[in-house]
């Protein structure tokens, strides 16, 4: 499967990315060769294999419920572009009629 | 021989016998990094009032009659997406060219509480993705052995830093090979620890089923003595591995004899460079001539394995770097009208080719009908990778193989073509998948000078075997003690004063 111009800049769209029409062009290209290869793995027999997520099989690990110290807010806030108080700031994120 | 360029387990007896201060060692590596770094480019930040300042303390501490620490006085580089409180940490971004972590990374905090110096951040591939340190936003670092070639990548400025004298050892980070292919490109000793062995709290993530940190040394006990103070578990890495800590320098005995090592015969085909060869298979016949049997062996399903692991890496990559969206840290493009635009322009300004490529791949893998195509199968192949290792390690001790196919290649020569570009990773990878251990050491040279990397696997968790065969091989050849000639650097010059000779 080849991947378009448009597909690229679908993909983008939902990887949240604004890409220039130059990257567009070349991830087409870039990404159809690297799926190229990665389409070759359809040919691997894998029946009865397990999905590896982890390759040591640790769990997660869990701690007791106890409130410890973490960062103080101006710390936390200190590398923020833009904040107000104890909060960062965003621009608008509702729409407005 | 200079003071900086001496190793951690030279420079270390010297420093608790006060023959040398730590201000004296400390200043020698600051005065090696203001001498050769402009022409290498290893550093993105060099910290000097921080690592003079750490050094005095430490010349008071034993002063006052208080005993060294394991590794007192000894200067160390942090590859640039390890984070350090109060010392920028860009991970070679434009997106994070300004960040100032408020916390240390586990691993800072285990090596400067015993007594290493940090003397600066290191150079690497963009968020390190990448195998040749030229996706830096920063600039590119040299290969100190032939500024014309790359040092590899993604730590390359560790590598770099390392076998220049610019740090006594360095961090590094490795998903698929980023310890090991600069170490291998540099000369240098480059170890990836099984996955969970070492934190990596405080480690900007690329892909967290892959990511470890390791040490990047002169030698192999250097990596032994770095390795016994950052191989501690860690509660804020969910992955982090539970056993009691061991203290690696008792597993350097050069003694092979008992060692049974395999040969992944498929890593010996097409794509690997005649000298490259040539090297590895004299250290194969110096391994036989050491005691050890080598026998062939087979990772069938190895093939397929580069392909696995960018769809792997790629798709964790899209979800850890979802992150950097511009509100809480890092890069934000000004004026924009709402919030979603305004995460969209920060990341594709904030962001190089590589990342973005890396992120749209998987954010393709993982978006409806091709998550189950793409990664799930990946998934498996992985299973099935793991599984040929486990078949080997029944009857092998480890498995040897070059670390990368060729050795540095010239700068711009790759850079163009990803897929050209990843092949230089085609035999660290594998490991990665498994979550096994892997170093590489020196073990030649080719015509042009060019030092080869000679990769050790073993399976998950011995790091024991792996360091004293690894060891065992060093103490009988020469390669780790060659050093490039650095033009600029010479004994009477200005900056290189307070580096006496020892």
């Amino acid at each position: 499967m080849r991947l378009s111009k448009e597909d690229i800049k679908r993909i983008s769209d939902l990887a949240r990315i604004e890409l220039n029409e130059e990257d567009e062009s070349l991830f087409a290209e870039q990404m159809s060769g690297i799926l190229r290869i990665v389409n070759k793995l359809d040919k691997v027999d894998t029946s009865g294999m397990d999905q590896m997520v982890t390759p040591t099989g640790f769990t997660n690990v869990l701690r007791e419920d106890i409130a410890l110290p973490s960062l103080d807010p101006k710390e936390a806030l200190f590398n923020a572009a833009d904040r107000e108080g104890a909060f960062f700031k965003v621009p608008r994120i509702i729409e407005v009629d | 021989m200079k003071l900086s360029e001496l190793g951690a387990f030279e420079l270390l007896p010297m420093i608790k016998r006060k023959e040398v201060s730590v201000e004296e060692a400390t200043v020698g590596i600051l005065n090696k990094i203001k001498a050769v770094d402009r022409d290498i480019q290893a550093y993105i930040t060099v910290t000097n009032e921080h690592a003079l300042q750490r050094a005095k303390e430490a010349d008071l501490r034993l002063n006052e009659g208080k005993p060294p620490r394991p590794l007192e006085g000894l200067s160390v580089a942090i590859k640039d997406n390890i984070c350090t409180k109060g010392i920028k940490t860009t991970g070679a971004s434009v997106y994070l060219e300004d960040f100032v972590p408020p916390y240390d990374a586990t691993v800072v905090r285990l090596l400067e509480d015993a007594g290493a110096i940090i003397v600066g951040k290191t150079n690497l591939d963009e968020l390190a993705m990448g195998s040749s340190t030229e996706s830096s936003a920063m600039f590119p670092t040299k290969n100190p052995w032939d500024l014309q070639r790359v040092p590899g990548g993604s730590s390359g400025g560790s590598a770099a830093a390392v076998i220049a004298d610019e740090a006594v050892f360095a961090l590094g980070s490795d998903t698929g090979g980023s310890i090991r292919q600069p170490a291998a490109f540099c000369g240098i000793v480059g170890l990836k620890p099984t996955y969970g062995l070492v934190s990596r709290y405080g480690l900007i993530g690329y892909a967290s089923s892959m990511d470890q940190i390791g040490p990047m040394t002169k030698n192999v006990r250097d990596c032994a003595m770095l390795l016994n103070v950052i191989a501690r578990h860690d509660p804020k890495d969910a992955q982090s591995y539970t056993g009691e800590p061991v203290d690696y320098t008792q597993f350097l005995i050069p003694d092979i004899n008992e060692v049974i090592v395999g040969v992944p015969k498929e890593f010996l085909n097409k794509g690997l460079s005649k000298s490259v060869k040539d090297a590895f298979m004299k250290a194969l016949n110096k391994l036989e001539g050491l005691g050890a049997k080598v026998v062939e062996v087979s990772l069938p399903h190895s093939d397929h394995a580069l392909a696995a692991y960018y769809v792997i890496s790629s798709a964790e990559a899209s979800s850890n770097l979802a992150r950097l969206d511009g509100i809480r840290y890092g890069y934000r493009a000004a004026g924009c009208e709402d919030s979603a635009s305004m995460t969209a322009i920060s990341r594709g300004k904030g962001f190089g080719s590589e990342v973005k490529r890396r992120i749209v791949l998987g954010t393709h893998i993982l978006s409806k009908g091709n998550f189950e195509k793409y990664f799930n199968d990946a998934l498996k192949i992985r299973s099935l990778i793991f599984r040929d290792f486990e078949k080997i390690f029944k009857e092998c001790t480890c498995l040897v193989c070059p670390s990368s196919p060729t050795v540095a290649f010239r700068i711009g020569e790759k850079i163009r073509d990803p897929l050209e570009m990843y092949l230089s990773d085609v035999y660290t990878v594998p490991p990665n998948l498994a979550g096994l251990p892997g170093i590489s050491i020196p073990c030649g040279f080719d015509e042009e000078g060019m030092p080869i990397g000679l990769q050790i696997i073993t399976k998950q968790f011995d790091e024991a075997t792996l360091l004293q065969v690894a060891y065992t091989f060093e103490q009988a050849t020469d390669f780790h003690k060659k050093k490039p000639q650095l033009q600029k650097y010479d004994c009477g010059s200005e900056s290189t004063r307070g580096d006496r000779n020892v």
